[in-house]
């Protein structure tokens, strides 16, 4: 998964973080230059495409009619894949989704929905047995670092650019009436990424920060400041303290990168 | 400089057994001044240094070891050996055959076939490759009788005991030849089944025990008892 | 409020649904050395969960060409019995179970020396008999045990224990209708020895100071079940020990 990094680069690489410096002249805590846009893919219901420094996430939200979950028959459902697709790097293979493409699906699928940011009970046609189905697809176009970050943001700038068919119920079937209902959104959650390097954090890893670095802890925000969601990923540790200060500065950061998708 | 635990102390991994200007025998490692177990085991102390005894290890391959394992495999260069290590080791045809001879693929099995049992020494083994053996020396090759006992590789030594005090008596006691392979396998062999299975009994016991003072007493006592039955 | 009514998970007095304060954890009960077959083992009862975990390694890495140069490879399969949940679970891996594989393997990696093992893998199977929430802490508390049993070198043991909300108040340890019906939920695996956390997540919602006082409640508890690991460990030569000096 991890290709060889030279060791003179690793050395530089800490040296600089250890001067407060990045590989790219960022700052310890500064997120590369977010570029997004919305509504890219017409036939999706919602879509965002976000550049996050080189790395590029494509967000496409389909919408259907369906089942809903035996236990919970008055919600909509929610589901929400990453494709880790081989165009975006030599690291990835066609195939059935890998353990990273299912966490990265799963910590953008816990952001949305603990953050309650569909209303799903505001999404059910017919009790039991019609709710609308949010299908939220992450698409990685290219991988330069922090998948979680950019595919997270990109989910949520997606689903409020969704518009989904006038569904109603008459005399027993599922109609499409005229025109477009927003997707109601109530919560718009934001994902920041930190690493740790020779035991310094840092910020937005880029790839090649990524792949010298001892472990990654994400925290998800909603937007009054909440965590509603955490991750800590690879095989280093993090001390109390660490993941106390990650909390404080994550909070700041994300009401920062939140500015990029609703505008104030 | 202070030592956390007495000498012979049962520990586990991560516990602190002292702080200072120590050295870090086996199954220890230190992390500044403090010194860990990383494994469970017996403390002990000698001068400076630090040692845990593991309760229960597995064995990990030494230049110089005798050990006995068993043919599992029979490639075009030779046998692969199952000798209770991470990898499998390689018994090359060379050591068997002479040089200028080139066996034909199908007569390494008529020398030793999968299922043998051998005697071997470890001739080769770093992080690079699997472990060499040969057979070469005396004493080394097919085994053609007895019983196997295996036992924690690192309970050889007590097996051993001070001196060979515990292996002669053992050997006295039965009048069984045996083998101690580092890998923890041993090969006993006596006139009857008899003495072979009072052998096991003693070294299985020694294997559970060896972690209770008093162990060479013990198991007098027990075979003589066994023996009186 | 529309709804179904909702029982009190916890009363006024502070007593949880199973009679625990909010700071105590279930009860449990750990047994190493429990396979014959595979090279360690434990087994694990906290509260009705009931895990098993075993080690096979180091051996030769299959397939060969995962193997690493410089380590071993440390493999790890969670995975839940069909019968061990109240509707029966599908056998097949479930995307879950592919990610509480990884953040298992990610939290003992830290605590073994792999680096003593190159070119081979330590294949670790933790099983869930029976669940009852908290299941990766407990999978995790276990493995660790099936570890050491196996004589793998380790820097230290790890001990995982979650703490949350539940009913609007911080509790540890939560048992499966706690954490459903709760607010929120964080588990987390800790090495007491240099107090480095290895598995840190979250699932809910909480502000700042309640994340801060959630995540010390449950350190408190990895740091008891740490206790309880070391006690098990030597259990039984302690027994064995007692009995010979008499």
């Amino acid at each position: 998964m991890s290709s060889v990094v030279a060791k003179v680069k690793q050395k530089q690489i800490a040296q600089l973080i250890a001067n407060g410096k990045r590989l790219d002249g960022r700052e310890i805590y500064e997120h590369r230059e977010i570029q997004l846009e919305v509504g890219v893919i017409e036939k999706a219901e919602g879509s965002a495409r976000v550049r996050l420094g080189k790395t590029e996430v494509l967000v496409g939200i389909k919408i259907e009619v369906g089942t809903p979950f035996p236990d919970t028959p008055e919600e909509g459902v929610l589901t929400v894949n990453a494709e880790l697709v081989p165009l975006a790097s030599p690291s990835f293979e066609p195939g059935p989704p890998d353990e990273n493409s299912i966490e990265l699906a799963r910590i953008v699928d816990r952001g949305i929905r603990e953050s309650k940011a569909i209303p799903v009970e505001e999404l059910s046609l017919e009790s039991g047995k019609n709710v609308i189905i949010v299908f939220v697809d992450l698409y990685v176009l290219n991988h330069d670092g922090n998948l979680i970050d950019a595919s997270a943001i990109a989910a949520t700038a997606a689903l409020l650019n969704t518009k989904m068919p006038n569904y109603a119920v008459e005399e027993g079937e599922i109609k499409k009436k005229s025109g477009y209902v927003q997707l109601p959104i109530k919560n718009h959650p934001i994902a920041i990424t930190f690493a740790k390097i020779d035991g310094k954090m840092i910020a937005d890893p880029l790839l090649e920060e990524e792949q010298v670095m001892d472990s990654r802890l994400t925290m998800t925000f909603d937007k009054d400041g909440n965590i509603c969601a955490i991750q800590k990923g690879g095989t280093g540790y993090f001390t109390l303290k660490e993941i106390v200060e990650a909390a404080k500065i994550g909070q700041e950061k994300s009401a920062e990168l939140r500015k990029h998708v609703v505008k104030e | 400089m202070p030592v956390f635990f007495e000498k012979r102390e049962i520990v586990t991994p991560g516990d602190l057994l002292a702080e200072g200007d120590y050295i870090a025998g086996e199954n220890t490692y230190k992390e500044g001044d403090k010194l860990y177990a990383t494994r469970l085991g017996l403390v002990d102390f000698a001068d400076k240094k630090v040692i845990v005894v593991a309760l229960k290890a597995f064995y990990v391959p030494a230049v110089g070891d005798t050990v006995i394992g068993k043919v599992v495999e029979i490639t075009i260069a030779g046998w692969l050996v199952d000798i209770k290590a991470a990898q499998p080791a390689m018994l090359r045809a060379s050591d068997v055959f002479e040089r200028s001879f080139r066996p034909q693929r199908n007569e390494l099995p008529s020398v030793f076939d999968i299922g043998d049992l051998l005697i071997a020494k470890i001739i080769a083994y770093d992080r690079t490759r699997d472990p060499q053996l040969t057979v070469r020396e005396p004493g080394l090759g097919k085994i053609t009788r007895g019983q196997i006992v295996e036992i924690t590789p690192t309970k050889i030594p007590r097996v051993i005991g001070k001196k060979g005090s515990m292996i002669n008596m053992i050997k006295e006691q039965t009048g069984c030849h045996i083998v101690l392979g580092q890998n923890g396998v041993i090969l006993i062999s006596g006139k009857t089944t008899e003495n072979e299975q009072l052998a096991m009994m003693a070294i299985r016991k020694i294997d559970e025990e060896s972690h209770i003072g008093g162990l060479t007493d013990r198991i007098n006592e027990l075979m003589k008892d066994y023996k009186r039955k | 409020m529309p709804g179904k009514t909702q029982d009190k998970l916890i009363d006024k007095e502070g007593k949880r649904v199973d009679g625990r304060a909010l700071d105590e954890l279930r009860p449990i009960k750990i047994e190493v050395g429990v396979l014959s077959n595979a090279d360690g083992s434990a087994y694990i009862e906290q509260g009705k969960c009931k895990i098993l975990a075993a080690v096979y390694g180091p051996r030769e890495a299959h397939p060969k060409h995962l193997a690493l140069p410089d380590r071993a490879l440390l493999q790890c399969r969670y995975h839940m019995a069909p019968f061990s949940v109240d509707e029966r679970k599908s056998p097949a891996p479930s995307r879950r179970e592919v990610e509480i594989s990884k953040v298992i393997r990610e939290a003992l990696e830290p605590a073994i020396f792999l680096e003593y093992y190159p070119r081979t893998s330590i294949d670790l199977f933790i099983e869930v008999l029976q669940a009852d929430g908290g299941t990766r802490c407990a999978g995790i508390t276990v493995a660790a045990l099936a570890l050491a049993d196996a004589g793998i070198p380790m820097r230290d043991l790890v001990a995982a224990c979650a703490a949350g909300k539940a009913d609007g108040k911080l509790a540890l340890d939560l048992s499966d209708a706690e954490d459903k019906l709760g607010q929120a939920d964080i588990p987390v695996a800790l090495m007491p020895t240099s107090d480095a956390v290895t598995l840190l997540q979250m699932d809910g919602i909480l502000n700042l100071e309640e994340f801060e006082q959630t995540v010390n409640l449950a350190l408190t508890g990895c740091k008891q079940i740490y206790k309880l690991q070391k006690e098990t460990l030597k259990a039984k030569y302690v027994a064995l020990k007692e009995e010979k000096e008499e």
